[in-house]
């Protein structure tokens, strides 16, 4: 119970975070990545502030505690190998990502208002993950 | 808000960038903290894929962080008219967003993140898998924004 109410807390802190960045605004992301254009750096401070909180906090669980909260075990953020299948993955998602201005958080955070543009996004998105695991036989 | 709490950044930095500055802080207090109450890493594809695709005692929390996540944006959508003024906007074909949710699905499944677990996560913990993952996708998606607008044309 005090799980989920730190994990419902967490959610809406990130959900929040997003609204609050304007990167809910698919034109404020591709106002970003449009760099030979009126360039938006926003989405630049938006990942910087994210990494300033949480990377201190990351090095303070893993180096002072050891562990997480209510005695769980912290997960592995080591690299892996750089392999093939992470760089056509990240390829393909960033064209994706150029192409409609929308990643997965603010995907789903544009959910909130019911739009049909999120909705249709998200939906696809599935079927593009359903599509990888079937292709790929992952988890 | 943060331009309350400091006036003289809001006359010196354009007041867009502090908000996405105050919001980035929250995304990563949010990870950092669905982090350390699970144990897991908090990317969202992924915390939305193993939804998709469960494993037994591993998909609550997950949809409790993703439903605080759509929760929290309306919220703020509601009671921030700074925060209101940056939703989806109406205006582009349906099929845009369908084409881009199936790239974006597929790839970040494929390449095991997005913006949030290799963007934040894990290049915020120093790994040298996510900063590749991070560089790819930042530059295929400036790539394909100049594409388009050589292409299809400015401003759709």
């Amino acid at each position: 119970m005090r799980q989920f109410l730190a994990v419902l807390l967490a959610g809406l802190l990130f959900g929040a975070g997003l609204a609050l960045s304007g990167m809910t605004d698919p034109g404020r992301v591709i106002a970003f990545l449009d760099v030979t254009g009126d360039w938006d750096p926003t989405l630049m401070f938006v990942m910087g502030g994210a990494i300033a909180v949480f990377a201190p906090g990351w090095l303070l669980l893993r180096k002072r505690y050891g562990h997480g909260l209510f005695g769980c075990a912290l997960p592995d953020l080591s690299s892996g190998p750089v392999s093939k299948r992470l760089l056509v993955g990240s390829a393909l998602f960033g064209i994706g990502w150029g192409i409609g201005g929308v990643c997965p958080g603010p995907g789903l955070a544009n959910l909130s208002l019911l739009r049909p543009e999120a909705i249709a996004f998200v939906a696809a998105m599935a079927l593009g993950m359903l599509l990888v695991q079937r292709l790929f036989r992952l988890r | 808000m943060p331009l309350e709490v400091a006036p003289f950044l809001a006359t010196t930095i354009p007041p867009a960038w502090l908000y996405g500055l105050a919001g980035g802080c929250l995304i990563g207090l949010g990870s950092l903290l669905a982090l350390a109450a699970t144990g897991k890493v908090p990317g969202i594809s992924g915390v939305f894929a193993r939804i998709l695709r469960p494993l037994a005692g591993d998909v609550g929390w997950r949809v409790v962080f993703l439903l605080g996540l759509i929760a929290g944006a309306g919220l703020m959508f509601l009671s921030n008219a700074h925060a209101a003024q940056y939703r989806i906007p109406e205006g582009r074909s349906l099929a845009i967003y369908v084409i881009a949710g199936l790239l974006v699905g597929f790839g970040t499944r494929l390449g095991g993140g997005c913006t949030s677990g290799h963007g934040i996560c894990g290049s915020g913990a120093g790994a040298r898998d996510s900063m590749v993952a991070t560089a790819v996708f930042m530059a295929t998606g400036i790539l394909t924004v100049l594409l388009w607008n050589l292409t299809v044309g400015g401003g759709s």
